[in-house]
């Protein structure tokens, strides 16, 4: 997305001043090297994760495990709420469980997660999934929900049947909650990421994180914690311009 | 002649308010009828009930031939272009060949690409118009399809409207509240009075005045002008071409 160079001055603004005052405080020795590494330090972790190899194989592990976890949940999600966002005997049969199971923190999954599944990478995506999944089932039964009855009623003047009606009208309006339920899901599957990856893991950025944590490097938690930053945000941009390519026809975007 | 559309001891209530209550109305093949009334008298419920949207508590209405419905709204699917939209309504490989020509008669060919956030108010009710036309319905319900314009464009539009049932030779059931527009287009007009709805005058346009915008405000013009001022009460005598339906 192209954004005018002063918001983006403006957007960059906020971290830079970070930055300085993180440079700062460790440069000026107020702060331990063993409470909070320097930039410098991270760079330099960085530089070597890149030239051992580490840093792809620990990224690439997370993000096959969000991908795997975040796709899972959107083919569930668009399924279930497909169905209940357009019967209403399937919504009175569904819904009060879904919502019930959506009521529990989904941590509390985790240790019959690791009971059923054991602590290989099955369990790991179905955690994530889980997250994933309600942000995009709710929207999305919402989105249908909302459809403008007068473009159903045009379908229905045509004699459209409920599923060509389904088809051709409902599921197109609603895909913009559907998409704003995936991007809001995908940064919920980075959240279960790091919740999944600090229980057990050999790989994977939250594995830095605890390991960060066991042998006292804080260079490395700080740069697993930029990484995260930096995927998340990624991950964010991707999902806009996405909105912004299918989405080109609502009337708040330019043509 | 069979009637192109029969309506007999329709009734429509919503909770306690009778909308319409053993209501009858003969459509006859080919004519243009315009139903004029206030607003809330239930117009839009009777064309409603006539296409199905809208399930009657009673009567009967028999359909002779296929059904197109204009709203008072275009109503276009925002994420398909002005050429989708209008291909949206057709069924089979014939219609679908026929987009390019209806685009071509609501003058819309140069818009075919365009969505319809692009369009004006006149160009997506004419994209409306020629969705419902695509598929060459014999009977076309028209509620208020012009309401939302503004004075010029409605003109305009009248015109095309008038042109295009004349070419096609549809019947037409218009509802407006603009005794112009209805006198402009119609063969026949039906004055509706509210709660429930029923016919309380009816008028045989008289030929010269019908697709005529010069002729000046004749005898007929007059009387139905002035029945119609005399808010919803019924007038004591039949005027020339004008009779009372249900007195
Ligand atoms: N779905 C509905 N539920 C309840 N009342 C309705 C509904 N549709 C219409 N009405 C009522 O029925 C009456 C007739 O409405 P309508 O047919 O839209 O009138 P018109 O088209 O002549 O303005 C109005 O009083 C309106 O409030
Ligand atoms: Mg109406």
């Amino acid at each position: 997305m192209a954004k005018r160079p002063a918001a983006l001055a403006l957007s960059l603004a906020v971290p830079a001043g970070l930055l300085i005052a993180w440079f700062l405080a460790t440069s000026l020795g107020g702060v331990k090297t063993y409470q909070l590494a320097s930039p410098g330090d991270v760079a330099r972790e960085l530089g070597a994760l890149w030239s051992n190899g580490l840093l792809w194989r620990h990224l690439a592990a997370s993000i096959e495990r969000v991908l795997l976890g975040f796709g899972v949940a959107l083919a569930f999600a668009i399924v279930l709420a497909s169905l209940v966002g357009l019967s209403r005997p399937i919504e009175a049969a569904l819904d009060p469980t879904l919502q019930a199971i959506r009521s529990i923190p989904s941590l509390a999954w985790v240790p019959l997660l690791l009971l059923w599944l054991g602590i290989g990478e099955n369990a790991k995506v179905t955690l994530i999934a889980i997250g994933a999944f309600f942000p995009i089932y709710v929207n999305l039964v919402a989105g249908i929900r909302n459809v403008d009855r007068k473009l159903v009623e045009v379908g229905q003047v045509l004699g459209l049947g409920r599923f060509e009606l389904a088809r051709r009208v409902v599921l197109p309006a609603a895909l913009p909650s559907l998409l704003v339920g995936a991007r809001i899901g995908l940064t919920q599957a980075w959240l279960f990421l790091v919740a999944a990856e600090l229980l057990a893991s050999t790989r994977g950025l939250g594995f830095m994180l605890t390991e960060g944590q066991q042998i006292a490097r804080t260079d490395e938690i700080l740069t697993a914690i930029v990484l995260l930053a930096l995927c998340g945000k990624l991950s964010e941009s991707i999902m806009r311009g996405i909105e912004a390519r299918l989405l080109h026809w609502t009337d708040g975007l330019p043509a | 002649m069979r009637h192109a559309i029969e309506i007999d001891g329709l009734s429509k209530h919503y909770g306690p308010r009778a909308v319409l209550e053993r209501f009858e109305l003969f459509v006859e093949p080919g004519e243009t009828l315009a139903i004029l009334g206030a607003s809330g008298c239930g117009k839009s419920t009777l064309l409603r009930c006539i296409a199905g949207l809208v399930q009657p508590d009673a009567g009967t209405i028999a359909v002779r031939d296929e059904l197109g419905f204009v709203f008072q709204e275009p109503r276009l699917l925002p994420w398909l272009t002005v050429e989708r939209n209008v291909a949206f309504a057709a069924r089979s490989d014939v219609e679908r060949a026929r987009v390019k020509d209806v685009l071509e008669l609501v003058g819309l060919t140069p818009a075919a690409h365009l969505l319809p956030k692009q369009l004006s108010g006149g160009m997506a009710q004419r994209a409306a118009l020629a969705r419902t036309l695509v598929r060459n319905p014999k009977i076309l319900l028209l509620d208020e399809p012009l309401s939302a314009l503004d004075a010029l464009l409605r003109l305009e539009l009248q015109t095309s409207l008038a042109q295009i049932v004349r070419e096609t030779g549809s019947t037409a059931v218009l509802v407006t509240h603009d005794v112009q527009e209805a006198l402009y287009l119609a063969d026949r007009i039906v004055v509706l009075d509210g709660a429930p709805a029923r016919g309380v005058l009816e008028l045989d346009v008289p030929v010269p005045l019908r697709r005529s915008r010069t002729a000046d405000l004749t005898d007929e013009r007059i009387a139905l002008l002035a029945a119609l001022g005399i808010e919803g009460r019924v007038p004591k005598r039949s005027h020339r071409g004008l009779r009372v339906v249900a007195p």
